[in-house]
């Protein structure tokens, strides 16, 4: 609104507070001054979830352990879907793992107004940590899981031998960049917009559930056919899961055109997130 | 430095629900015309003792100040004058709606003891959690840490959840980490209110300390004695806007003279406070010859009730009540009962001073005739004690609903 810039004196002054700002503008410096707090809410995240329990972080293991054998029970013996060449376990193991990171990391990040409304509401600090902590810390909980998945996936090459990956393994990092930005994206635009009206928050657990019905978790895509394969596409973490187990089990599908796809609508998204964030930031705790 | 230029916040008030969409739209439709946003003219003024007829109103308008650096300022004012929504501004926790601060040098605030604390996290953990969201790196904390424990007195527990902790040692804890912040710029609101009284001097002390180094600070109190200790200046806020500022005795003075003021009640025409036997008419609270319904507990009150007998010639006696906000008693006090005729009377009582004590009291009025109450107006006005400065000790609240001055001897 009231904006004036004294030309001499601009330097002069570390902080100025007004209504407005920029919408697109991202202070790496300033994160780069609260890295110590970034990397406490990490740490509190993780140490916080297992304190109290014996096995600790085993239980990061057995969430996708056992939703892992549950799909197979249902859609393999029950239901007798097919994971196509690639072993049905393994299979699950991966896209349960992918998924909830993708999942947890969405609802954690959509919430990060409305539970944070206490500590934001007394001390400042750049807002974006909250959210970026939380991909972080789901990250750790990947890592491991991950590592759950390694391990069986090291079984059915060397000692099974039912699959042989690829060179496009080495792009892993990659696809796993992309998914963790998606989600971040997703969850800040969700919380930037449910701070006033909440309406949007009924609708997201529930669209969250069903997107994974359109993801390639449970069906392969080369098990999709017709319209519904293009519903499956559309959906930008398709083809970033596919690309992701086609370097570890050397099949499925790998197009190039649906992956530039995922990226531009991901790079989309960020600068959508960021707008709506920075938006909603200066000023959510008026109406949160 | 800080310099505050023409900030004004404005609040809608009431909920979030379709009225707010509808206002939104509007607001959006009439920003992009290009034409000014149409609620901010219409915000109500800051005054708490009347219904508002918008929606919205304005928390602080035109609030201009400027801060030097190794400045300490109080922020006074009633409760709802502006002084927590100021904080949040300064803090940065919100923006304001128009108008803009600058500021120099590294800041901090202090609007809570113990932001960001999670009880399963151990008490050095914590340490670590809370000096990061104010504001501190690792090495700055690791450098602190030893002094941060022995401030707070929990050497003992450092390596257990605070969930485990005593509430002393939580706030001990809390506040140390707060009192090593090294900001250029700190603010306070009131966490002195936590504590016992040696705890409080601790803090008191811990920032003089601060104020003595040269830096900054901005201190909201009700707490006249700590704002009269600690800082040099001092800016008064009243209904939203900057009443006066300038050297801390003055804006003080000016603050306790202008709390006394206006708070007379009357009931004419209301039927509550009417029936066939008899009319209230007005309350009054006189402090030092004016009308106020604040007073200064070191100077006679007198409450006075004007009413009417619309009964023959009769018996009556008139009773006060004074009442915590929470509803209980404090006291009661009655007149001698006295024949009155029909037509206008009026019950005056005197308050000595050094009865009351610094808090808020909410009267009732009883109106008895020959032992049967005719009359009971509960709540009619709320009067508040504000203390003048004390000289020198103990700064902290006095605790009881009342505080005789009562003769001591000593030998």
């Amino acid at each position: 609104m009231t904006k004036r810039t004294e030309s001499n004196d601009t330097d002069k002054w570390d902080i100025k507070i007004t209504s407005g700002g920029g919408y697109l503008d991202f202070h790496f410096s300033e994160l780069w001054h609260y890295r110590d707090l970034l990397r406490m809410f990490v740490k509190k995240d993780i140490i916080t979830v297992y304190k109290q329990t014996i096995l600790g972080p085993i239980w990061f293991i057995a969430q996708p352990l056992l939703t892992s054998l549950m799909f197979f029970v249902v859609f393999t013996n029950i239901a007798n879907i097919s994971t196509g060449p690639v072993p049905a376990l393994l299979f699950y193991l991966i896209g349960t793992t992918l998924w909830s990171y993708f999942s947890d990391t969405l609802n954690m990040t959509s919430r990060t107004f409305t539970e944070n409304s206490s500590i934001f509401g007394k001390v400042y600090f750049p807002r974006i940590i909250l959210p970026i902590s939380k991909v972080m810390s789901g990250l750790v909980k990947f890592l491991i899981q991950f590592g759950l998945f390694f391990v069986v996936w090291l079984y059915y090459v060397f000692v099974e031998k039912r699959i042989t990956p690829n060179w496009y393994i080495l792009l892993t990092p990659i696809w796993l960049f992309v998914i963790v930005v998606l989600s971040f994206c997703f969850g800040i635009i969700i919380t930037s917009l449910t701070t006033k009206y909440r309406d949007l928050v009924f609708l997201i657990g529930f669209g969250v559930q069903l997107a994974m019905y359109i993801t390639p978790v449970i069906i392969p895509l080369s098990g999709v056919h017709g319209k519904k394969k293009l519903f499956f596409l559309l959906n930008p973490l398709t083809s970033l899961f596919e690309a992701f187990k086609f370097g570890f089990f050397g099949q499925g599908s790998f197009d190039v055109k649906w992956i530039i796809y995922s990226v531009v609508f991901t790079i989309v998204l960020l600068a959508i997130g960021i707008f709506t964030f920075n938006r909603v930031e200066k000023r959510f705790i008026d109406t949160v | 430095m800080i310099k505050a230029e023409d900030i004004s916040k404005l609040y809608r008030l009431g909920q979030v629900g379709t009225g707010t969409l509808s206002h939104d739209l509007k607001r959006w439709w009439a920003l992009a015309r290009g034409k000014e946003d149409p609620y901010l003219k219409i915000g109500a003024e800051n005054d708490r003792t009347k219904k508002s007829q918008s929606d919205y109103a304005w928390a602080l308008k035109d609030i201009n100040f400027e801060i030097n650096r190794g400045d300490t300022i109080g922020i006074i004012g009633k409760n709802g004058a502006g002084k927590s929504t100021l904080l949040k501004l300064l803090s940065r926790v919100t923006t304001p709606t128009t108008g803009q601060i600058k500021i120099k040098g590294r800041i901090a605030a202090l609007l809570e003891v113990g932001t960001g604390f999670h009880p399963e996290l151990t008490g050095r953990e914590n340490i670590f959690m809370n000096g990061a969201i104010l504001g501190m790196t690792k090495k700055e904390i690791e450098r602190k840490f030893d002094e941060i424990v022995d401030f707070a007195g929990v050497e003992m527990y450092i390596d257990t959840p605070v969930k485990r902790y005593s509430s002393g040692m939580y706030v001990r804890l809390a506040f140390g980490v707060a009192a090593h912040l090294e900001p250029e710029i700190l603010i306070v609101d009131e966490v002195l209110a936590v504590g016992d009284a040696e705890f409080q001097k601790k803090c008191l002390g811990k920032m003089s300390d601060v104020a003595s180094h040269g830096r900054t600070i901005i201190f909201v109190s009700h707490n006249m004695q700590a704002i009269q200790s600690l800082c040099k200046k001092a800016i008064f806020l009243y209904n939203g806007r900057v009443h006066s500022q300038g050297p801390v005795e003055a804006t003080i003075n000016d603050y306790l003279k202008k709390s006394s003021t206006s708070s007379y009640v009357s009931f004419e025409g209301d039927l509550k406070y009417s029936n066939e036997l008899i009319e209230l008419r007005s309350i009054k609270v006189i402090n030092e010859h004016e009308v106020g319904g604040n007073f200064s507990i070191d100077k006679d009150v007198r409450v006075e009730v004007e009413a009417i007998n619309k009964n023959v010639q009769t018996e009556i006696n008139v009773n006060l009540f004074f009442n915590t906000l929470d509803g209980a008693c404090v006291f009661a006090t009655c007149s001698e009962p006295q024949i009155i005729k029909p037509g206008h009377f009026t019950a005056s009582c005197h308050i000595p001073a050094h009865y009351l004590n610094d808090m808020v009291y909410s009267l009732n009025i009883m109106v008895v005739n020959r032992g049967a109450h005719i009359m009971l107006a509960k709540d009619v006005i709320s009067i508040e004690g504000i203390e003048p400065p004390r000289p020198v000790g103990w700064l902290g609240k006095f605790p009881g609903l009342v505080r005789p001055k009562f003769n001591w001897d000593i030998k």
